[in-house]
């Protein structure tokens, strides 16, 4: 039997449920040894792979470069899972989106705010441009699993992936689904 | 010596059970241990029906209808669960969570919220609908209270226990449908309000972070909204009375 492809990605969040997925600790060692984590920001891989089995994306759809991963993710990984509140809901890095421009954000932030160099960074291919409004994952690709929290804690993470690897659903009923 | 109470027998769920006349069926279905639901119904306010979380079939008959505002009669067959009802449910959550900001991670009731808690219950694992993002600005200027409108239900628990536990009818819902909000005296600074006792009691109703103390960071809120019922009680001097006939 092949070993599954476990896949993990950051998009538009603050790393916490990856930092929570480290405090499974030492069960970290259990899963190295069931799954090959092919992708993943603790992983020095630079091409998100082919054919993953399983993939956790954190964070919510921020800007294009997060839009255009979501898509590539979509179509190299056979089970998408929502990771944590920012991707199944938008959660903190939405919260700009009753403000609407994000220009009028980004001039508020690196132009009125700072005492010196005040300027909105612009970087065409290097600075993606932020999308109008940020948008819950399962809005712009489809979405197998929802995995809530902020951070979605280490145990709900765990149970997660292991259900996961075991060819089942995260729950869907209970602790397991609450945000915040 | 206390006047005997009419009954009515009832069947919630395939169980008989005996009914006080008069009662909804939310009450006799929570005093006999079914739990339905609900959000804007609090015992020792008039029910308004208006969340519809607590709505049960009632026989054959196919309009649902909400337990919170249906009073019990007599062999009335009711069910609380069912594949249409919880669809129904976790539909009118996604609405909820949908129509305003409700960020869990960030919000003052965060751990301690009845929202949050009937999503949990409800198998609310994420939202199918538009978020809508309003925006909605904040009314801190109480000095003991503080109004987050992104967090309001418009369950108008807080309008109902105003109105008619303090007398003082600060709060009302302004607009109509989807631009609906609650307002303080005359859509005025709540900071501002000459009607308002400073009494507390919309606070400890809320269901969510939309009405806290000031100076409540995160996850910090606890609300009292059983303290309602215990106040009208008291009123009615139900202990007092009691106590007195033994």
């Amino acid at each position: 039997m092949t070993r599954p492809r476990l896949a993990t990605v950051w998009l538009g969040g603050c790393s916490g449920c990856h930092m929570s997925l480290l405090d499974t600790d030492e069960w970290l060692f259990e899963l190295a040894a069931a799954a090959d984590l092919v992708y993943s920001p603790i992983v020095d891989v630079k091409e998100f792979p082919h054919d993953v089995d399983v993939c956790l994306v954190e964070g919510a759809v921020a800007n294009e470069d997060n839009l255009e991963f979501a898509r590539l993710v979509r179509e190299r990984s056979a089970i998408v899972v929502s990771f944590g509140d920012c991707a199944v809901s938008g959660n903190v890095t939405a919260m700009r989106n009753p403000l609407g421009d994000p220009e009028g954000i980004l001039r508020r932030v690196y132009v009125d705010a700072p005492d010196r160099d005040a300027q909105v960074p612009h970087a065409p291919g290097i600075v993606p441009l932020l999308l109008a409004q940020v948008r819950p994952l399962h809005q712009v690709i489809d979405v197998d699993a929802f995995v809530p929290g902020c951070p979605a804690p280490a145990g709900r993470i765990r149970e997660a992936i292991e259900a996961l690897l075991a060819g089942r659903r995260p729950p869907t009923t209970g602790e397991s689904i609450r945000f915040g | 010596m206390a006047e005997r109470v009419p009954t009515v027998p009832i069947t919630i769920d395939g169980v008989e059970m005996e009914a006080t006349a008069g009662e909804t069926v939310l009450q006799c279905a929570r005093r006999h241990g079914v739990d339905i639901p609900s959000l804007c119904f609090l015992e020792g306010l008039s029910p308004v029906g208006g969340c519809r979380l607590c709505v049960v079939e009632v026989a054959e008959d196919l309009r649902l209808r909400p337990a919170c505002a249906t009073t019990v009669t007599s062999d009335m067959e009711v069910t609380t669960q069912s594949s249409r009802l919880r669809s129904y449910r976790r539909s009118i959550l996604e609405l909820l969570f949908a129509e305003g900001n409700h960020v869990c991670a960030v919000c003052v009731s965060n751990g301690a919220c009845e929202l949050q808690d009937v999503a949990v219950r409800c198998g609310m694992d994420h939202v199918r609908y538009e978020l809508q993002a309003p925006r909605r600005r904040v009314d801190a200027s109480h000095p003991r209270y503080v109004f987050d409108p992104n967090r309001c239900i418009l369950c108008t628990r807080c309008v109902r226990v105003c109105d008619e536990i303090e007398g003082a009818h600060v709060w009302d819902v302004a607009h109509r449908g989807h631009g609906a909000e609650l307002v303080t005296d005359l859509h005025r600074p709540w900071g501002e309000s000459t009607s308002c006792t400073w009494c507390g009691k919309c606070v400890a109703s809320c269901p969510t972070g939309a009405l806290s103390h000031q100076g409540s960071s995160v996850g910090e809120m606890r609300h009292t909204p059983d303290m309602i019922a215990w106040l009208v009680a008291a009123r009615r001097r139900e202990w007092t009375e009691r106590e007195a006939r033994r």
